[in-house]
């Protein structure tokens, strides 16, 4: 096949199912930015009585696999209920599609977080969130589980690049075990400030990489 | 394959021609020989006189003589001699800072990095909108200190032509040696070494329909350069390897083909393409509007992304690139689009067409249509510019 993607990932390229906003949302999240290049949009209808998706739809801005992983994740969701629907994982994702090449493994990641924020932002809404717990090195390292290593397609922490975690007031300082001329180091940078940042008490993110 | 397909990507390779493959196949039968001595065979000697034509004839479009053009795989590694070899020739005994732009492809740009991990400096000039390097700029970012300016004649992304006879006065009057990177604009844009007053200049013969693995470096008269590959004597004891004698007879031969009324027909193509893709609304042209390369034509669309732009044109028979980090093997966004005060969104919208001898009028309207067409669907189901009208 000369294209490194799936006949599942074109199809859902050029027929992505769900597409589009729903008026009267039960909620709504946005999850990417146009800097980076991907974004995910995502909409939900629940029957609060059963707290099931009745309806889902997504919106997209980037390449093919962040069209085709919103479009899965939308058929995966679908009728599940929020619990259920929460514990679907990128690897599901890609796996529904047949697979992704390992650069775009950011994709899968990216759609299932911005399912999770929708669900989120309806449990928000309805009162169901705990309280703001600050955040730990475990937390940093949760959200280090997100970013990519587009080498391989597989998170940072699981492909052991995380070499030191260090919190000192709002800052949060993450060393990446690669050299910082290393093809992938700047948008690897780029994915751990997006992750970080948005935490209620972190004021800056430094990536630091070795030599 | 390429049968109904509309091919706009030529600055990144083009259709051999078939006079050049014709011109190129005597000396992968008959003359299959290698000139390797003076005093050799006659086939040999066969082979190089045709090395010998095709050198004087390259060099012959950059006004320059015979002796002062070598052959190498292509324009990376022109690039890389080039400016690898002035330095290991002048680092220990002149000076240890270099000038370049941001915006210049990568050969020129890593190599310039490789030599500032080695213990060299460099100023990486700015660039205005239009991606135009600032010449008062250049002149202050001279110093005693400086070995080489390396800027190239025009850009590989957004077109823009630089203005290499001013860069080269300024060069010339501080004393300092001048290499541009022509791999985009040689032939069609004229350049004369001599009234350019460059000292070296990177060339190759894929982008205008000749063969593929071939390039070429102009060397000034007694510019010091420093071999970096070891071997033989080949190439003035600049380059050594085994002549590339068919390769060197269908770059001469791709030069030969090319003509102003050619050029004149693809920049007028050019002009259309652009004028007809802005009336798509939310769009905007990258890249000087005239001081651009004439086959180039390189254009933003907002709330849409290019690799998707790219492969439902793919999907509809028509063949460009983008700038867009998704493309990239690096997954950064074209460091072009960002040296010309682009943010990311405008390098992930941007789509580069560039057009070549087998184009065909007709193209122009139906790559117009087909990207209208994909755009309009991509943000059809795209979160941004909901609110824009």
């Amino acid at each position: 096949m000369p294209l490194p993607y799936t006949e599942t990932v074109m199809e859902h390229f050029r027929n992505p199912r769900n597409v589009g906003q729903i008026e009267d949302a039960d909620a709504k999240s946005i999850e990417g930015s146009p800097a980076c290049g991907d974004m995910v949009a995502v909409y939900l209808k629940v029957d609060e009585g059963q707290q099931r998706i009745q309806d889902i739809k997504f919106e997209s801005y980037g390449c093919a696999s962040n069209i085709a992983t919103g479009s899965i994740i939308t058929e995966l969701a679908k009728g599940k209920t929020l619990q259920e629907a929460k514990e679907i994982t990128w690897q599901q994702a890609s796996d529904a599609l047949g697979g992704l090449p390992p650069i775009k493994t950011h994709c899968s990641v990216l759609a299932v977080d911005a399912l999770r924020a929708a669900i989120e932002n309806y449990e928000e809404r309805h009162g169901l969130i705990q309280e703001r717990e600050p955040t730990t090195i475990e937390t940093v390292r949760k959200r280090l589980k997100h970013v990519m290593n587009p080498v391989v397609g597989l998170d940072l922490v699981r492909t052991k690049l995380v070499s030191d975690i260090q919190l000192n007031g709002g800052v949060v300082r993450v060393v990446v075990d690669l050299p910082k001329n290393h093809q992938f180091a700047s948008s690897i940078g780029q994915d751990i400030v997006e992750k970080i940042e948005p935490l209620w008490d972190v004021d800056e993110v430094i990536v630091q990489f070795t030599d | 394959m390429f049968d109904g397909m509309v091919y706009l990507d030529n600055a990144a390779s083009t259709r051999l021609d078939e006079r050049v493959l014709e011109a190129i196949k005597p000396y992968f039968f008959d003359t299959f020989a290698v000139a390797t001595s003076q005093f050799g065979y006659s086939p040999g000697i066969e082979a190089r006189d045709a090395l010998d034509g095709a050198r004087a004839s390259v060099a012959a479009a950059l006004g320059a003589s015979a002796e002062e053009f070598i052959f190498t795989s292509g324009s990376t590694e022109s690039s890389n001699l080039a400016i690898k070899g002035v330095a290991m020739a002048l680092g220990e005994k002149k000076g240890k800072h270099i000038v370049t732009s941001r915006i210049e492809d990568f050969p020129v740009l890593h190599s310039v990095r490789a030599l500032e991990k080695q213990g060299f400096q460099a100023t990486y000039l700015d660039v205005d909108e239009w991606g135009r390097i600032d010449l008062h700029a250049l002149r202050q970012a001279i110093t005693p200190d400086t070995i080489l300016v390396s800027i190239q004649a025009a850009n590989q992304e957004i077109g823009t032509l630089q203005d290499i006879d001013a860069i080269g006065a300024i060069c010339r009057e501080k004393g300092v040696l001048l290499h541009s990177d022509a791999t985009h604009s040689f032939p069609r844009v004229p350049l004369d070494v001599n009234q350019a007053q460059v000292d070296l200049v990177t060339v190759t013969a894929h982008l205008i329909h000749g063969p593929k693995g071939i390039g070429g470096l102009y060397v000034r008269a007694g510019t010091p350069l420093a071999k970096w590959m070891d071997g033989g004597f080949q190439e003035f004891n600049l380059r050594p390897g085994e002549e590339n004698i068919p390769g060197a007879v269908g770059f001469a031969k791709a030069v030969e083909l090319v003509s102003p009324e050619e050029t004149e027909r693809l920049q007028g193509w050019r002009d259309t393409l652009i004028e007809r893709l802005l009336e798509i609304p939310h769009s905007r042209l990258n890249g000087h509007p005239i001081l651009r390369l004439p086959h180039n034509a390189n254009v933003s669309f907002r709330f849409v992304e290019g690799e998707s732009i790219l492969l439902h044109l793919d999907m509809r028979g028509f063949a460009v690139s983008t700038g867009s980090a998704c493309f990239s093997r690096s997954l950064e966004a074209s460091h072009v689009i960002l040296g010309i005060g682009g943010n990311h969104e405008r390098a992930h919208g941007s789509v580069r067409f560039t057009f070549g001898r087998f184009n065909r009028a007709g193209d122009v309207d139906a790559a117009v249509d087909a990207v209208r067409d994909v755009v309009t669907s991509l943000r059809k189901i795209s979160p941004l510019g909901k609110d824009a009208e």
